[in-house]
């Protein structure tokens, strides 16, 4: 690759992923708030609007990840999150070398290839194993009062809030990489620009190799 | 209006009633006019509702007589117990129930007799403690005539005094020093410098009806011996409050007598005695409409809040009165503290009282040092119902104090225990230092016995209440510091002014001293707030030092002007 290389503009991504992922944006930054005020790192809604709050939308995001999990697999683009370490050296490389001297990214977007080898593997750890046990710690903490019926009250609810503590300081410590991550596209701005527009630019000609297309060719 | 004349026709009839009614035949009315059957079934009230009117709107029910039209009751009377033979003439078993009564005995049914549990036995307190050797003065609350000593009859039937509970003019008053008679003549109490005068013994007879606000609080808002000594949320501003006040009693609200809850079969009353909760299981009236209403569940059901509210989720481990009753002592102010090794204390060789704050006295040469207070925020434990109390014939340990008089049972294991608010009254009371026993001081006497009051002799007061008690005296004695508590369960706030979740669920709130179970708000685990904070915190450094090596390695290739990389690029192509 060399400077005179020319940027394309690609549409990457539908009108639902971009709904989703602001909505979901939106519902972790809530939970994320009035969680820690329910834990009582800080007073601002006050103690029961609060849980009221995490409440609702804790249900309402469990609601819309069904929908996004159908999705994905209705779609195929649950293929966009098959992990691999093919190349994930270059990428590391990237962020700790190579953007320092203003190198292009090693895999560019594509419809195909949405995410490079370090973001499949977080995004697949944060969707199949983080928001799962943040969503089965927060019904059991939702339903503590049936766990004597149900016979699991053995679970302890420190135990539980613990683990969904756990969880949500995971997720806020992602939250501040991944915002700080938007800025490093063609310019700063491009990929939270291609989140609402879905058109992101990349270099033109870029090759996407079989085994990491989410598609068939066909 | 409360009715005054002594009548028992109700003056009032209730609004609510008549719209009742108007609503029924509006709903008859359309039926008849072949409206659906849906439309009308709506209409109708929730069942437990009929069965609550039934029980308090329908005063004439409780009433089907006019005593001041029935001829014994014409009699000249001099005195209770002639008023008491013409109230047994027609109500054969009254006073045969009563003395089976705690009214009566001033002693636990439940326990072993052997133990003398109870007041009128050897159960003590920190305020006046016992009363043995001290019954002219402390049965001038006992529903009964004359009981002035150890020998008071408690067979005779015409000892029952009727009136104090049932009189309606308000007028009855018992002499204070009168074991429980009322003056004969004309009399100063020395100890208020009040007057008291003879009862217009017909007048109160012909009035009877069924007891008011106003005859319970006639003993039980002065207990200790003085207005809201005892309890925080029983004091003589129930006898007409507003709803703010006590949502329940409230005159501009409810206004519920206290009978309404302390419901009364054959003369017995429901409520707690001693050690024995006042209602064993927690039934509302929708399951069993005969249960006793002395549960705030007994009406509100266990789900008294909307569905789907949080606080039903509650109601398994924490009382209604928890967050209902969020202080005490609002209506007067409440004693927290009498300190008995105090007393004694004399001005130019006279005893004297110092009134402090809120107009109460702070020191009492006869009873030593207090402190009141109002507004207070309740003690909260775990309580199944019972509080067991000492008497002055157990053992207690002065290693640890303060020794607790009275304290609730129950734990977070105990199905039946919830926390509960509760108020504790703190003292000093004299013990004996050899056997290890809660003394009886001899408090109220003539100037010429051994009374603490005519001498401010402990050593005499103590030899002379022991004897009285029946109970050992080493000689040796000291004052100890005790706990007394009482739960809280009257002065209900409206549902407004109920507490907000965070004076719980925060960091040094109200149940802050009750441990060994998780709150949300309050606990937390501390690895995982460092840990986690500590994660994120790595995270804001991390992308701040990588940031800053980006913007600092751009400046310095842009000042270079050598090769663009691909985001320097970018910008060209876009300029």
């Amino acid at each position: 690759m060399n400077a005179r290389e020319r940027l394309v503009t690609i549409y990457l991504y539908t009108r639902f992923e971009r709904f989703w992922h602001w909505v979901q944006a939106a519902l972790i930054l809530t939970l994320i708030l009035t969680g820690l005020e329910i834990h009582g790192t800080f007073t601002l809604l006050g103690f029961d609007r609060a849980v009221e709050i995490h409440n609702f939308v804790g249900v309402s995001w469990l609601i819309l990840f069904v929908f996004i999990v159908f999705w994905l697999l209705t779609t195929g683009e649950w293929k966009q999150y098959i992990p691999t370490s093919k190349r994930m050296y270059d990428v590391v490389c990237h962020y700790s070398i190579g953007i320092f001297q203003g190198k292009p990214h090693p895999i560019q977007k594509c419809v195909d290839r949405k995410h490079n080898p370090v973001q499949r593997l977080v995004y697949l750890t944060i969707a199949a194993i983080l928001l799962p046990i943040q969503m089965v710690t927060g019904l059991l903490y939702f339903t503590y009062n049936h766990w004597e019926a149900w016979g699991i009250d053995f679970l302890g609810l420190a135990g539980v809030a613990s683990v969904h503590m756990i969880m949500a300081f995971f997720l806020l410590a992602y939250l501040v990489v991944h915002l700080y991550m938007t800025t490093t596209g063609h310019t700063l701005s491009s990929h939270i620009a291609a989140m609402w527009t879905g058109r992101d630019l990349v270099v033109e000609g870029t090759t996407v190799e079989d085994w990491e297309r989410a598609k068939d060719k066909t | 209006m409360r009715k005054t004349d002594g009548s028992d026709v109700p003056i009032r009839r209730r609004p609510v009633r008549s719209f009742v009614r108007a609503t029924a035949g509006a709903a008859a009315a359309a039926l008849l006019l072949g409206a659906p059957a849906a439309s009308a079934s709506a209409d109708e009230p929730a069942p437990g509702r009929t069965l609550a009117r039934q029980a308090v709107e329908e005063r004439e029910h409780w009433n089907t007589t006019d005593h001041s039209k029935h001829e014994e009751l014409q009699a000249e009377f001099h005195a209770g117990p002639e008023v008491t033979r013409a109230c047994l003439s027609c109500h054969t078993e009254a006073s045969l129930q009563f003395h089976q009564t705690i009214h009566w005995t001033w002693a636990d049914p439940f326990a072993d007799p052997a133990k003398r549990n109870g007041k009128g036995g050897w159960t003590v307190n920190n305020f006046c403690i016992n009363i043995h050797s001290n019954e002219p003065r402390c049965t001038c609350c006992h529903a009964g005539y004359g009981w002035k000593d150890d020998t008071f009859d408690f067979t005779d039937q015409n000892r029952v005094d009727c009136l104090v509970c049932h009189e309606q003019t308000g007028t009855y008053v018992k002499f204070p020093a009168g074991a429980g008679n009322p003056a004969a003549e004309e009399m100063v109490f020395k100890g208020n410098g009040k007057t008291y005068y003879p009862p217009d013994w017909n007048r109160v007879a012909q009035s009877v009806g069924r007891p008011t606000r106003r005859n319970c609080g006639v003993c039980h808002f002065d207990g200790g011996g003085g207005d809201g000594v005892k309890h925080g949320d029983l004091d003589s501003s129930l006898r007409e409050p507003n709803r703010e006040l006590d949502v329940h009693m409230g005159t501009d609200g409810e206004d519920f007598d206290c009978v309404r809850c302390h419901t009364t079969r054959g003369h017995l009353i429901a409520g707690r005695i001693y050690s024995t909760p006042a209602a064993p299981d927690r039934r509302s009236l929708i399951e069993d409409d005969l249960a006793p209403k002395i549960m705030c569940e007994s009406c509100h059901s266990d789900k008294p809040h909307k569905p789907g509210v949080k606080a039903n989720d509650h109601t398994d481990k924490v009382a209604c009165q928890s967050c209902h009753i969020p202080t005490f002592g609002r209506g007067l102010p409440t004693k927290m503290w009498w300190d008995w090794s105090k007393a004694g204390n004399k001005k130019d060789g006279k005893p004297y009282t110092e009134k402090g704050p809120y107009d109460r006295p702070v020191y009492d040469t006869k009873k030593g040092e207090f402190v009141w207070a109002v507004d207070v925020v309740p003690e909260y434990a775990w309580f199944n119902g019972s509080i067991p109390t000492l008497t002055a014939a157990d053992e207690i340990d002065p290693g640890s104090t303060p020794v607790r008089v009275s304290w609730p049972l129950g734990a977070r294991s105990d199905p039946n225990s919830r926390i509960f608010p509760f108020k504790v009254h703190r003292g000093k009371q004299p013990y004996d230092t050899e056997n290890k026993t809660f003394l009886v001081p001899h408090l109220f006497g003539k100037p010429d016995s051994d009374a603490y009051w005519a001498h401010y002799d402990w050593q005499r007061a103590l030899v002379s209440g022991q004897r009285a008690a029946g109970l050992p005296f080493s000689g040796k004695f000291d004052f100890i510091e005790t706990s007394f508590v009482y739960p809280t369960t009257h002065m209900v706030v409206p549902k407004e002014r109920s507490l907000a979740c965070e004076e719980c669920h925060a960091d040094e709130a109200r149940l802050a001293n009750l441990t060994g179970f998780y709150m949300p708000g309050r606990d937390r685990s501390r690895p995982v707030d460092v840990g986690g904070w500590g994660l994120v915190g790595f995270s804001v450094v991390a992308v701040a030092v990588h940031g800053s090596i980006r913007f600092v390695s751009y400046g310095s290739r842009k000042r270079k002007g050598g090769r663009k990389g691909g985001n320097d690029a970018a910008k060209e192509e876009r300029s």
